[in-house]
């Protein structure tokens, strides 16, 4: 399998040239950020003002991760189901966010930004969080540290390992691949 | 009348927390470590490799398996002859989880109110318990921490008796079919068949928390428990939704004597972390 290193921040011409499927390790550094700090994100910008971060050529990682224990950067720190996060992202690809990571189907107006702006949107494994932990070399809270876990957070990473789910263009994994797989398994044992 | 001191029953809840919260049932890892050489897909298998390898590291370092540790959900069963002493019950369990979330590093999940203002209560109370007195003179506590990745994608139908073991069939593999790459698959599927609303519902969280491999002690219901598995096995989705043969490691069904007017259906989805343990005091 040929793996793709990519040093972050990730800008949208980058995230453009990124294809569905393919496996990537990230480097660098991302934020944390899923329901309640999004919420306020939002809200900021329907006032009119600035956001917290610069989330240009950023990725955005929706996690809430455990605390840390003694000896670990960062607890266990897996995706969350990042649909819940649809009705904000849009806004945030307009401003040049250029990455998603999280797992789980995305609605078709967070695929359809991608595709004006350039963003991908990448997968991470649901319930490998022990193991992604280790890819997380510091984590520091950014702001909203009243949320606790879900406060925004600055990772660092280091060959974080992540497949591309649906891509630039809107090629999407979660439909290709278990289409093959079911075909396949159909033929294999069919009725 | 045997007294048990509400000290020992803390104890041992904040013990069953922490196993529960680092420490795989075997059975799972099995299967996902089985499901390794089964599997059809490169993508899948890494996904699977990549779990089983999560699941050591959480149990080798003693960290959480999953950052989502979950609503604090017991099965509890206290003998009839037991005379709990120094305290009231319900808040021994409460302290008991306050204790294990904070001391364990396990992430706190639960927001006082659900739509108004979502405020964390900041230690993951809480506890969502069901009770049930029985015989005798012991009181045995099941854990299943429950993440709402996957919880979110539990359903509840009340079926006409008509629909049948058909409609069963047709409800459990659409709503898995739908969850997709959703509730992080392979999934544990819990099904709850007949009784009330809620009795269902409950059923089919007992149900995630049946270990692996078993199946249900009436062979017309262990036969459909199969016949689930197989299909929802040809969907496609795999692990981590991205395409595979393994798409869940188990399906238990139970079911509870019902109304002659209805056939409620819960499915209550798992992901393939389904933390539980028990202990009996």
């Amino acid at each position: 399998m040929i793996i793709r290193k990519i040093q972050l921040p990730l800008t949208q011409e980058q995230a453009r040239t990124l294809r569905a499927g393919e496996t990537v390790c990230l480097t660098g550094a991302i934020y944390t950020d899923r329901d309640a700090a999004h919420k306020r994100l939002i809200e900021l910008l329907d006032q009119g003002k600035d956001l917290p971060i610069d989330i240009k050529d950023q990725v955005i990682y929706y996690v809430g991760p455990a605390p840390a224990s003694p000896g670990h950067a960062v607890g266990s720190a897996g995706p969350t189901t990042s649909y819940r996060m649809d009705a904000y992202a849009p806004r945030l690809i307009e401003l040049g966010l250029s990455g998603m990571i999280g797992k789980g189907k995305r609605d078709q107006s967070v695929i359809d930004a991608m595709k004006k702006y350039g963003a991908v949107y990448f997968g991470a494994v649901g319930g490998a969080a022990a193991l992604i932990s280790r890819s997380i070399i510091k984590s520091e809270v950014v702001c909203y540290e009243d949320l606790g876990s879900e406060a925004i957070h600055r990772f660092e990473i280091r060959d974080f390992p992540v497949v591309v789910l649906i891509d630039s263009e809107g090629n999407n994994l979660y439909e290709t691949g278990p289409a093959a797989c079911r075909a396949l398994l159909q033929s294999e044992k069919g009725e | 009348m045997r007294q048990i001191h509400v000290s020992e029953i803390k104890e041992a809840i904040v013990d069953l927390i922490l196993s529960a919260s680092y420490d795989i049932p075997p059975e799972i890892e099995k299967a996902v470590v089985q499901g390794i050489d089964a599997e059809i897909s490169d993508a899948g298998r890494s996904v699977l490799q990549q779990i089983a390898e999560s699941y050591q590291i959480a149990r080798a370092e003693r960290i959480a398996i999953c950052q989502d540790t979950g609503m604090a959900v017991f099965f509890i069963e206290i003998g009839q002859d037991v005379h709990i002493t120094g305290g009231d019950f319900e808040t021994a369990v409460n302290d008991a989880v306050r204790q294990a979330y904070r001391e364990g590093y396990l992430r706190k999940s639960v927001v006082a109110e659900p739509m108004f203002h979502r405020v964390n209560t900041g230690d993951n109370t809480p506890a969502v318990i069901h009770l049930r007195i029985v015989p005798g003179e012991q009181i045995r506590i099941l854990v299943t921490p429950k993440g709402f990745g996957s919880e979110n994608m539990s359903r509840i139908k009340m079926f006409p008796p008509a629909a049948g073991v058909e409609g069963l069939k047709r409800f459990v593999v659409d709503t898995v079919r739908e969850a997709g790459p959703n509730p992080c698959p392979p999934v544990i599927v819990g099904v709850g068949v007949g009784g009330t609303f809620e009795q269902a519902a409950e059923v089919a969280k007992r149900m995630t928390a049946r270990p692996v491999g078993s199946h249900n002690a009436d062979p017309r219901y262990a036969a459909l428990e199969d016949e689930l598995l197989f299909e929802i096995n040809r969907t496609g989705i795999g692990p981590a939704g991205i395409g595979g043969a393994i798409t869940a490691l188990a399906v238990n069904v139970d079911f509870r004597p019902t109304h002659i007017a209805g056939m409620p259906v819960a499915v209550n989805m798992c992901c393939h972390c389904a933390r539980h343990a028990e202990t009996t005091i």
